[in-house]
């Protein structure tokens, strides 16, 4: 790894409806316990879920400020409704906790004053970066279907940005107005009883032949397979990535978070670090396809094998 | 979307190699008037395509390529790249552009097996040549050229009206 | 409303003037536009001389230049601007912040329109590209219902441009990695959406199976209608029942709210199917065109779905249109 380049953590928002006692359990572990840099807070998927942690969101950032995380928070992905555009409009005028922005209207509210752009903002090149930069973004979360390749010029390109990548988490492939998860029970997005919180770690989707393939979120639709970056870790750090984004899932991410830690800072082979992996999330099937350049369910060893990891 | 049950009758006892020989010369005629045809076949171009008329039981093997056409009556195709299959008519609708070729194949008036890429650029190197069939092969007849394109013209619109409002 | 037709090859967009389109958006042959497919789109030349026809006949040329710059590569998408400028392109529609960076800077005279794929569905985020980019014209994403689309056209300062029948995306567009996560092939940086290099269709027993990569998408009985692999149109199972999670085989078709639109003050109207054949546009433009030209004229409007044999499982939806849709 380079010497001097230390790779920090970011806890990315959690995608999923979790029920109040266990989000706030969730939390009041990190805080007390997580060896994490940044936290993001924030409900992006479904607006409709708003009212779910808002109380206690306060409570949690300022738990999180003390216990000496950073907390940012994420503004919603996708904004249509008056009352989506008003949290993007009151995020962005706080002053107290940084904004990620999670579409663009909010890096426009932001207008030039220091703020961190999200993972579902496409940023696929160096003059894109830039563009945000030049508009006050100061840390960037790349797209997580870009390569090793894309990532390496993008950094090399627009050096004064602090790029993170999503290292870790089913991840987000997909937003859409419909809402799958309610009509697979019997129900739609208006009235829809939330029932995503039924799956705290996203309902499963197979094909007819039996293979995982992905996993509803509400109106996001999720990644069957575990990303997991942490055998890629040292790439990582030398394409001058500056932050890996652990996603919660139902697992200790508190464990989590201990392992990339160890690998980040040289104390444990990444190898190791990822037979451990399987045993915090024993129920998961890990993928890095999407960093390799090959289809982003695949998992790619160290030593460059393709391992293909469809559940039968 | 058949053709007339006279035809398929005709074309039944007809031997292969006569098939072939008349297929080849359209083929000839037609590549002759559309020279930029196989163009955006690009990489394409040495794939083996097996055009299979369902209705008259008779396969056609292309190899854009080498600009030569085989006829047989073994409709498997088994060592063709792409296999596209539908009636005659279909076919020869779509070469034309006057049937679209996903309609088709949602309908399932069109089967497509094998290289689904070989098969979309064919599809779209065709398209863009707005071949017409009477006039392209009417071009071969020398001296009897209008009487051909215009015997070709009324078997087509005969043909046409037979299959009704999805015909463009 | 001007009617935007799509053409994948120059006698498609022949065609697409004839049948009475007012504008025809095209691509280049490569991954600078998002319809990346084999054997269709234009080269420089075949663009230059379509466009001196349209303009000829009065009709607009709009340059599709909406995938994302693969990073380190970001020149090919730079010359495809400069090639849409120098080939007489009306305007050119983008998606890529940086490329939009690039075309204000190089190219201030043409005309840039926000492509579908910048997924820009509030007005805020438009008037950010306004400002900073000067983009004269949005294509609004299908995520939004009527009357937000008519919300958006009060407060966007620039055009408005909206799909009204074709292909249908699912998911907002611009942000879905489906397809990459399956083959290795994206829309944002290939053009492409489960893309027909990984599809395979096998026979099992008397159903035909539509694959793509390592997945089965679909499993059709015989005689019942087909769709395209799509992946967000597959069959799957979830929660214990099979059936079409994300959205049936099916084409958008808004035709019924051609009225409304109007009323709105969208500026164009836009029929989705670059990569389809030459019998589609000229079918789908002529019948939009006399609708529209009907439209024009006060005649009452028909609810008919005359469309229907062209679309996707030969079934049509409205989308999001529709708020319950959702």
């Amino acid at each position: 790894m380079a010497a001097g380049n230390r790779i920090g953590l970011t806890l990315g928002p959690l995608l999923y409806l979790w029920d109040q006692p266990g989000w706030s359990d969730f939390y009041n572990r990190i805080a007390d316990e997580a060896d994490v840099d940044t936290v993001v807070l924030g409900e992006l998927v479904c607006s409709k879920r708003d009212h779910f942690h808002a109380g206690a969101s306060e409570r949690v950032a300022e738990r999180l400020t003390a216990a000496g995380k950073r907390v940012r928070l994420g503004s919603p992905a996708l904004v249509t409704i008056e009352r989506e555009a008003k949290t993007v409009r009151q995020l962005a005028a706080r002053s107290d906790y940084e904004l990620e922005a999670g579409e663009l209207s909010a890096h426009a509210a932001m207008d030039g004053r220091p703020h961190a752009i999200g993972p579902l903002v496409n940023v696929y090149n160096a003059p894109t970066a830039r563009v945000l930069a030049a508009r006050g973004a100061t840390s960037i979360c790349l797209p997580p279907e870009l390569p090793l390749a894309s990532l390496r010029s993008i950094i090399t390109g627009a050096p004064d940005i602090a790029f993170e990548v999503f290292a870790f988490g089913k991840v987000p492939l997909a937003i859409s107005a419909r809402c799958a998860h309610a009509r697979n029970k019997g129900l739609v997005k208006d009235n829809c009883q939330f029932v995503c919180g039924e799956d705290p770690d996203g309902l499963p989707v197979d094909t007819l032949d039996g293979q995982h393939f992905l996993a509803l979120n509400g109106v996001q639709t999720m990644s069957s397979t575990c990303q997991s970056l942490i055998t890629d870790v040292p790439a990582l750090a030398d394409a001058g990535v500056r932050s890996l984004r652990l996603s919660p899932q139902v697992c200790d991410m508190v464990g989590v978070i201990g392992l990339f830690r160890s690998v980040a800072e040289g104390r444990m082979e990444p190898k190791e670090a990822y037979l451990r992996l399987r045993e915090v999330y024993p129920t998961a099937e890990f993928s890095n396809g999407f960093l390799h350049a090959v289809p982003g369910h695949r998992f790619v060893d160290g030593g460059g094998s393709r391992i293909p990891v469809i559940g039968m | 979307m058949n053709l007339p049950r006279v035809v398929r009758l005709l074309a039944r006892p007809m031997p292969v190699a006569a098939i072939q020989l008349v297929a080849q010369a359209s083929l000839d005629g037609v590549v002759a008037r559309h020279p930029q045809l196989f163009d955006r076949l690009s990489e394409y171009e040495n794939r083996r395509f097996a055009i299979i008329a369902t209705d008259l039981g008779l396969c056609f093997i292309i190899v854009p390529h080498s600009r030569r056409l085989s006829v047989q009556r073994d409709t498997s195709a088994p060592k063709a790249d792409v296999r596209i299959a539908g009636s005659l008519l279909t076919l020869l609708s779509l070469a034309e552009g006057r049937l679209d070729g996903d309609a088709e194949f949602f309908a399932r008036g069109l089967n497509i097996e094998g290289d689904m890429e070989a098969a979309l650029a064919l599809r779209n190197a065709m398209e863009d040549c707005r071949l017409d069939l009477p006039t392209d092969l009417a071009s071969m007849a020398g001296p009897l050229r209008r009487p051909v394109e215009w015997g070709l013209s009324r078997i087509r619109s005969h043909l046409l009206s037979r299959g009704g409002a999805r015909w463009n | 409303m001007e009617l935007i037709c799509p053409a994948g090859t120059p006698a498609s967009f022949r065609d697409a003037v004839e049948a009475g389109a007012d504008a025809v958006y095209c691509g280049f042959r490569d991954e600078t536009n998002a319809r990346n497919f084999p054997g269709l789109n234009f080269n420089a030349q075949e663009l230059a001389e379509a466009a001196a026809r349209a303009r000829s006949n009065g009709v607009s040329t709009l340059v599709a230049i909406n995938t994302y710059m693969r990073a380190g590569a970001e020149e090919l998408w730079y010359r495809a601007v400069d090639n849409a400028a120098v080939a007489g392109a009306d305007a050119i529609i983008v998606a890529d912040l940086g490329l939009l960076a690039y075309a204000a800077e190089r190219h201030p005279a043409l005309r840039r329109h926000l492509s579908v794929q910048a997924a820009a569905a509030n007005a805020e985020h438009i008037n950010f590209l306004v400002d900073a980019f000067g983009i004269k014209r949005v294509v609004l994403p299908r995520v939004l219902t009527v009357a937000e689309v008519g919300a958006i056209c009060r407060k966007a300062r620039c055009e408005t441009e909206v799909f009204v029948f074709g292909g249908l995306c699912v998911m907002e567009e611009g942000r879905c990695s489906l397809s990459s996560y399956a083959t290795g092939k994206s829309p944002n940086m290939d053009g492409v959406c489960s893309p027909a290099s990984h599809v395979r269709y096998r026979q099992d027993g008397s159903d035909m199976v539509s694959e793509l990569g390592d997945f089965t998408i679909n499993r059709f009985p015989k005689d019942e209608p087909t769709g395209y692999p799509t992946l967000c149109k597959g069959r799957f199972v979830a929660g214990g029942t099979a059936g079409y999670v994300f959205e049936d085989p099916a084409s958008l078709d808004v035709l019924t709210h051609l009225e409304a639109l109007a009323r709105f003050g969208v500026s164009a109207l836009k029929i989705e199917g670059r990569q389809r054949g030459r019998a589609y546009i000229a079918q789908v433009v002529r019948e939009i065109r006399n609708r529209l030209d009907g439209l024009a004229a006060g005649e009452q409007q028909e609810d008919e779905a005359t469309l229907l044999k062209l679309s996707e499982g030969q079934r049509t939806t409205q989308g999001s249109y529709d708020k319950r849709w959702r």
